[in-house]
């Protein structure tokens, strides 16, 4: 009887999260089917999924002399469109977070050194990395080097400016119970400051990472010949508008994936935190 | 031993100047433990942060064997009502880093750890965050990290104050039991007559701003006391009449909006 009720329940509760996107997609399919749009603007949803599956898929016939089972299955554009972006947020972010956090840390514990940085990085902080696109072209050509550029900037203001906050706001009692226990400066520091501004710099981490995977598909449509922007501005200039919509959902996915793994990864570190849910 | 030789602070300056303390005059013997009773704002948690090291007093010095303090230490262990656990630290963690900082090894410091949880009931929580444990355990942990490093003073800031009746009743007879095995000096700030005489050999009324000792009593009443015997409740009622003597004077500053 109950399991019966339970059942009900969770069908309902499925049904109720499925029915707009459903519509949705019923809308776009009547109306791709209408004949209003020509397909080259406006792909029916099932030719969006069948070229994703084919994005997904080797472009060559398999041949075991050449590649081995794996890698061969491997070898769709997709996957290596999808791995050429996640590189390039990967190390563009881990150059822009990786000199902006000793910097917070720096301006947060110390207020010289924050009176000296200050103004021009609050000078510099409106300017949205998408401005840089020029000079970085004329500064590092084409391909990895302007993208890097770009995505570091993107990721070094919010890791900078989360990591001053969370210094700045540890609880001095904290700093007390630490002195009173022999810690010196740089023992505070290390042990006190860093851990207790670590939900700050996670947070800012977060956003860095997001306004770093905005900056990856930009720069990959104008300075670099691979990755997921790339390919699709490629096939928006074959009138290709099913492969535009399968590039963007995949750009989607990669997106939520991140923000996924960072998700648990800042669980993990802030284990011991109070607010965190899990 | 520790001496507080004449120590006065104010807070703030010109028609504003709120004056906490003034000449303050208490020794502290090795094995006393000894009660700051007041109402808020007579400076009993300034004197605290003053022998900690926390604030410097305007005039007026504390010694403790004998040497000046002049900064935060170890051999002045704090607890806090807060508790200031460190929330990313294990109980056990946080209890081994007063040893780690000081560069104590890690074969001395496993087994100095283990023993201090044990006696404190923690054995089982050692490697639980601060966040999941209930206040009373908290505070145990927030002792044991000071009783790692065997401070001759203990000083504790109302460190019971946030607990429930019973809890509290539990942890002030497991501090009676340290401090009688350890004959440490202790310094206790509370605003509980009860407690205060519960705990201390002597406790030491202040009057309301500024801060002066109003009275210093010692405790002669025999352990374990008794909450509802006569003689407890008699020296009850006497300094119940000095604190709530300040605590009106305190009542009409906060009426007048000069709050502490």
């Amino acid at each position: 009887m109950t399991d019966r009720v339970s059942l009900g329940q969770d069908f309902r509760r499925i049904a109720g999260a499925l029915a707009v996107p459903v519509a949705v997609l019923l809308f776009w399919e009547l109306l791709s089917v209408s004949g209003i749009f020509r397909p080259q603007v406006l792909s029916s949803p099932v030719a969006v999924a069948v070229r994703w599956f084919a994005y997904l898929a080797p472009t060559e016939a398999y041949n075991p002399k050449t590649y081995s089972w794996i890698s061969w299955a491997l070898s769709g554009e997709l996957l290596s469109d999808t791995l050429a972006s996640l590189g390039r947020v990967v190390v563009g972010c881990l150059i822009g977070g990786g000199l902006a956090l000793p910097l917070g840390l720096l301006m947060g514990g110390s207020r010289r050194i924050n009176r000296a940085f200050n103004p021009p990085l609050q000078f510099l902080r409106p300017i949205p990395p998408i401005a840089y696109i020029p000079l970085a072209i004329l500064w590092f050509g084409l391909g990895n080097p302007p993208a890097l550029f770009l995505i570091a900037i993107g990721a070094f203001f919010p890791v900078l400016i989360n990591t001053i906050v969370g210094v700045r706001n540890v609880d001095s009692i904290y700093l007390r119970a630490a002195l009173n226990l022999g810690a010196d400066r740089l023992t505070v520091f290390r042990r006190i400051m860093v851990p207790a501004a670590m939900p700050y710099i996670l947070a800012g981490a977060r956003i860095g990472i997001g306004t770093g995977f905005i900056c990856v598909i930009v720069a990959e449509m104008i300075a670099v010949n691979s990755g997921l922007g790339y390919r699709i501005l490629e096939a928006r200039e074959y009138l290709w508008s099913d492969k535009v919509i399968a590039g963007m959902f995949t750009i989607g996915l990669l997106g939520l994936g991140i923000d996924l793994c960072m998700n648990r990864l800042s669980a993990w570190l802030l284990r011991w935190h109070r607010g965190q849910e899990n | 031993m520790i001496a507080i030789a004449g120590v006065s602070k104010t807070y703030g300056t010109g028609m504003q100047a709120i004056p906490a303390l003034q000449d303050i005059h208490l020794a502290i013997a090795p094995g006393e433990f000894v009660c700051l009773l007041g109402p808020s704002g007579c400076g009993k948690s300034s004197l605290l942060n003053i022998v900690a090291g926390f604030v410097k007093a305007d005039a007026g010095q504390v010694l403790l064997d004998g040497k000046a303090v002049t900064k935060p230490g170890p051999d002045r262990g704090m607890v806090f009502q807060e508790y200031a656990l460190f929330p990313w630290m294990t109980v056990e963690e946080n209890v081994a880093f007063g040893l780690e900082i000081r560069g104590a090894r890690p074969q001395d410091i496993t087994p100095r750890v283990g023993s201090l949880l044990r006696s404190l009931g923690l054995a089982e929580f050692r490697k639980r965050y601060p966040k999941d444990l209930s206040g009373g355990l908290r505070q145990r942990v927030a002792i044991a990290r000071i009783m790692a490093l065997n401070p001759p003073v203990m000083l504790m800031d109302e460190p019971f104050g946030a607990l429930d009746a019973l809890t509290r009743r539990t942890l002030q007879d497991e501090m009676l039991r340290i401090w009688d095995a350890s004959r440490k000096s202790v310094l206790f700030v509370t605003h509980s007559i009860e407690e205060a005489l519960y705990l201390g050999t002597r406790v030491v009324v202040m009057t309301f701003r500024p801060g002066r000792i109003k009275r210093d009593i010692h405790i002669e009443l025999p352990r374990p006391r008794n909450t509802s015997g006569r003689a407890f409740n008699e020296l009850k009622r006497e300094i119940e009449v000095l604190v709530m003597d300040e605590q009106a004077r305190y009542s009409e500053a906060e009426r007048l909006g000069r709050p502490g």
